[in-house]
């Protein structure tokens, strides 16, 4: 039976999920709190699991050290080190600031949870049986390389101590041909279902770094969700102001162009994109577009309009409009867009973002649909 | 369940072999249990303070989690524990080595001559391992019978005040505790015709029954009530006891408060002695070990980890550094005769720079101030200039300019000063009672004895809101703050500043 502790270590996490859920505000609208570790892993910061108490302000307090130093001297150099505990860890004091640890899923499903998400539902039957081995299982027969020393050894000692053979005073095991095991596959078949990302981002004069910091938070919460829904991801980025170029992940939030906003561009490049890379049949197609709402000309608008109606939309799971408020953009774009499609469209989802507390609302309005 | 077991063999004899040494160098021991462990096991020790059964609640849990993750990533390792308790029990870790084991030996023995032999230990519990595992099963049992949510969180806000503590409990001397004892016995005697059976509950429960028994059997008038309530609790620091006498909680909360309250007492004294108690173990495994227990090749390896032990840090001092160094320099002080009115008052610093009467004093003297002294009577009696030189000592403060903390002084006074308020109250703020019917509205006024620092607001302020959810009434504190003299209210909502 497991230690008691591992419940009290259970209930912690789960304790520790619910803060996530209760900051989870927070966490989006300061989006620089969560940082990625790599495996798909995530630091979240907990600064308030502490027992509340009565205890000093810590600045004022000041302290006492050892060593050498004039003064004036900084003491804050590198953190003391640990001490070994001496029976009383479990009422120590500690200024801890608590970091959990998080993978993909979990903070999705939080994200999930929260917002009442819908699980997307894969578009059309196209869905690619594949078929993945995975080394999970031990065979008897298989090549050197995939010998399993610790089963074969223990595989022999079993028999040599069945037979009578083990010597304990002598603990010699040399396996046989019959002892030897083998890492072997197990073949699955996996269902393929691959998405894509496009987002194309307005970075002319009028998108200033809060806009590209909304923007940059918020996509990084929509891969989170749409990374859980999909096995395959891959995510494109496209800048443009009277020109349209791909680039980097890092160049995307960036680059600060000026001049003027031809939109069109974009949605050219999305198109060509779309046509050399992305099967529609094949391929969930999710492109997202960011700008303040300003375009150089009714004309240009009229193209983007056409390029959504006659090649985006047909071929993307949903078309998703992000609109920044900012202090020069006029909203236009918005205004002409919804014009057109609507609230209630099918694919096209329209979404105003004031600030960086309504990034939560607009990731809502954006995966809401189940798409 | 645990996964401790005894030691045998040859760590058994390496343990009489110890213990031989602490005999014959005079030191008064419980009888000593070692176990042994593997890491995951002391994870779960520590993080349970020490005790193999605690109560259910998450932050064992947490402490668990960060102590294993500790471990793994090498930050820290946890060497041994040992439990204030007779018999003694320790615990070794599996995969120390030989000289770990024998060196945490002669480090337990002195922890273990300590705690048998401190008068601030006097009146601990030694069978807290038992009360501990009752409490246990007590809380288990009141999270089935009311829910776990209700229970738990009752208990985090009953931890959020566990801090509030009187030390001159710990000064209850047998006598006083024996005429207490009397008296309660007088009481039961007196209350067995109300049903009140010989059971578990804790003394502090059943003062609490006894106390809402008065109110219920009460004749006096509720003016006369008002009036005598009025100065209830007035200067009482032991927060914990005044809300299960005085607060209108359920008997299952009176009984979990008394629960936290008595295991907050037992640890009590460890926090109050931690300079001295570290310092006295480690003379003890240094001693043993550089003049009886090592074998030449050990040496270097030993050397490594004592320095480990007794690393100094510029932010706090380390109380195994401080404590060893102080009784040593107490043992030469009184071997040498450098105390006292003659050398005081000598002013040939040559003389006293050798002064040396062969009084062969030091041993007996710090037998001595491991009886009679805690954390702050050690520093404040024995603290020399010149041992503050000889360790570099110094006190740092925030630099609000650099926004960093910067060493501020080597002066003695200074750093006596600040070492001696770093520990009054075992290091925690003066909460007392002021007033348990506060504008005559049945307010709590708590005061802060303001000592120099001000307190945290932010958590203040949390901890005022749980000491609302027992108190059920708005919830005051006068304090200091930014020099400003202010009383806090809490209301259940939120907290203000009253206007005087």
């Amino acid at each position: 039976m497991d230690h008691p502790i591992k419940r009290d270590h259970a209930r912690f996490r789960k304790i520790v999920k619910g803060k996530v859920r209760e900051n989870l505000r927070k966490y989006v609208s300061q989006g620089q709190q969560i940082i990625p570790k790599g495996d798909d892993k995530f630091t979240v910061p907990m600064p308030s699991i502490d027992i509340p108490r009565f205890k000093f302000g810590d600045k004022s307090e000041g302290g006492t050290g050892q060593g050498q130093g004039e003064q004036g001297e900084p003491v804050d150099g590198e953190p003391g080190e640990g001490q070994p505990g001496e029976g009383e860890a479990g009422e120590g004091e500690g200024n801890k600031e608590l970091e959990v640890e998080m993978g993909v899923d979990e903070l999705a499903k939080i994200l999930g949870e929260e917002l009442e998400l819908p699980n997307i539902e894969p578009k059309g039957k196209q869905q690619i049986a594949s078929t993945v081995d995975k080394y999970t299982s031990i065979g008897t027969v298989g090549p050197d390389s995939l010998k399993h020393l610790k089963r074969t050894y223990k595989q022999a000692l079993k028999r040599q101590m069945a037979t009578g053979i083990y010597d304990p005073s002598n603990p010699r095991v040399v396996p046989i041909r019959s002892d030897y095991r083998y890492r072997s596959a197990d073949t699955k078949i996996e269902m393929e279902n691959s998405a894509v990302v496009i987002y194309m981002m307005d970075v002319s004069g009028s998108m200033g770094e809060e806009q590209k910091e909304i923007v940059r938070t918020e996509s990084f919460w929509i891969n989170l969700w749409l990374k859980s829904q999909y096995k395959d991801i891959d995510i494109r980025y496209i800048i443009h102001d009277a020109t349209a170029k791909e680039v980097e992940e890092e160049t995307f939030f960036r680059t600060r162009e000026s001049g003027g906003t031809l939109i069109s561009s974009a949605f050219k490049l999305c198109k060509h994109i779309i046509e050399t890379d992305y099967d529609p049949n094949e391929w969930n197609i999710y492109p997202f577009h960011f700008s303040d709402g300003d375009n150089w000309s009714a004309d240009d608008t009229k193209m983007c309009l056409s390029l959504l109606d006659d090649h985006i939309l047909p071929a993307s799971n949903m078309f998703c409009y992000g609109q920044v408020e900012s202090r020069y953009g006029s909203g236009q774009f918005y205004k002409d867009l919804n014009a057109k499609y609507h609230q209630d469209h099918e694919k096209v989802i329209l979404s105003k973002i004031k600030n960086k507390d309504a990034i939560l609302d607009s990731i809502k309005e954006f995966l809401g649909k189940g798409k | 369940m645990l996964r401790a077991k005894p030691i045998s063999g040859d760590l058994l004899e390496l343990q009489r072999e110890i213990q031989g040494y602490a005999d014959e160098f005079g030191l008064d021991y419980f009888p000593q249990v070692f176990e042994m462990c593997d890491y995951d096991t002391i994870n779960i020790l520590a993080a349970q303070g020490g005790f193999p059964i605690r109560y259910p609640h998450w932050k064992f849990g947490m402490d668990y989690d960060q102590l294993s993750k500790g471990y793994r990533f090498g930050i820290q390792k946890i060497y041994e524990m040992v439990i204030n308790s007779d018999p003694c029990y320790a615990y070794l870790l599996e995969v120390n080595n030989w000289l770990d084991q024998k060196l945490v030996m002669a480090h337990v023995y002195g922890h273990n001559d300590f705690f048998k032999n401190n008068m601030w230990f006097s009146n601990t519990n030694r069978k807290m391992m038992d009360v501990m595992a009752n409490h246990g099963t007590k809380i288990r049992r009141y999270m089935e019978k009311y829910g776990q949510e209700k229970v738990e969180s009752f208990i985090d806000k009953a931890l959020s005040i566990e801090n509030l503590l009187d030390i001159n409990h710990l000064f209850e001397t047998n006598e006083v505790l024996e005429s207490r004892r009397r008296k309660e016995e007088l009481a039961k005697l007196e209350g067995e015709n109300d049903g009140y059976m010989n059971d578990d509950r804790s003394a502090a429960l059943k003062s609490f029954m006894r106390g809402q028994e008065k109110i219920k059997n009460s004749e006096i008038g509720p003016e006369e009530e008002v009036v005598a309530e009025k100065n209830v609790g007035r200067g009482e620091r032991d927060i914990m006891r005044f809300l299960i006498q005085n607060a209108p909680i359920e008997e299952w909360q009176a009984d979990i408060l008394g629960c936290i309250r008595e295991e907050a007492y037992y640890f009590l004294p460890q926090r109050i002695t931690k300079i001295m108690n570290e310092g006295w173990a480690s003379y003890w495994h240094s001693t043993i070990m550089t003049t009886r227990a090592m074998n030449p090749n050990e040496f270097i390896d030993f050397a490594d980890k004592h320095a480990g032990v007794m690393v100094m840090s510029k932010q706090n001092i380390n109380p195994y550094k401080i404590g060893i160094e102080l009784f040593r320099d107490i043992e030469f002080r009184w071997n040498t005769g450098r105390f006292g009115k003659d050398y005081n008052e000598c002013d040939s610093l040559e003389e006293k720079e050798n002064w040396n009467k062969d009084l062969g004093l030091g041993r007996d003297k710090i037998f001595e101030i491991r009886k009679s002294h805690n954390d702050i009577s050690f520093i404040d009696e024995f603290l020399t200039p010149e041992f503050c030189n000889r360790q570099q000592l110094f006190t740092y403060k925030f630099n609000p300019r650099s926004s960093r903390m910067e060493i501020d002084t080597r002066d003695f006074a200074a750093i006596k000063q600040k070492l001696l308020t770093q520990l009054t109250n075992f290091g925690q703020p003066l909460i007392q009672v002021e007033d348990a019917n506060f504008m005559n509205r049945k307010e709590l006024l708590l005061k802060h004895v303001h000592q120099g620092v001000d307190l945290d607001m932010q958590f203040a302020s949390q901890t005022m809101s749980n000491i609302f959810a027992i108190w059920k009434r708005p919830v005051n504190l006068s304090t200091q703050y930014e020099d400003k003299e202010v009383v806090f209210h809490f209301d259940g909502k939120e907290m203000k500043q009253l206007n005087k």
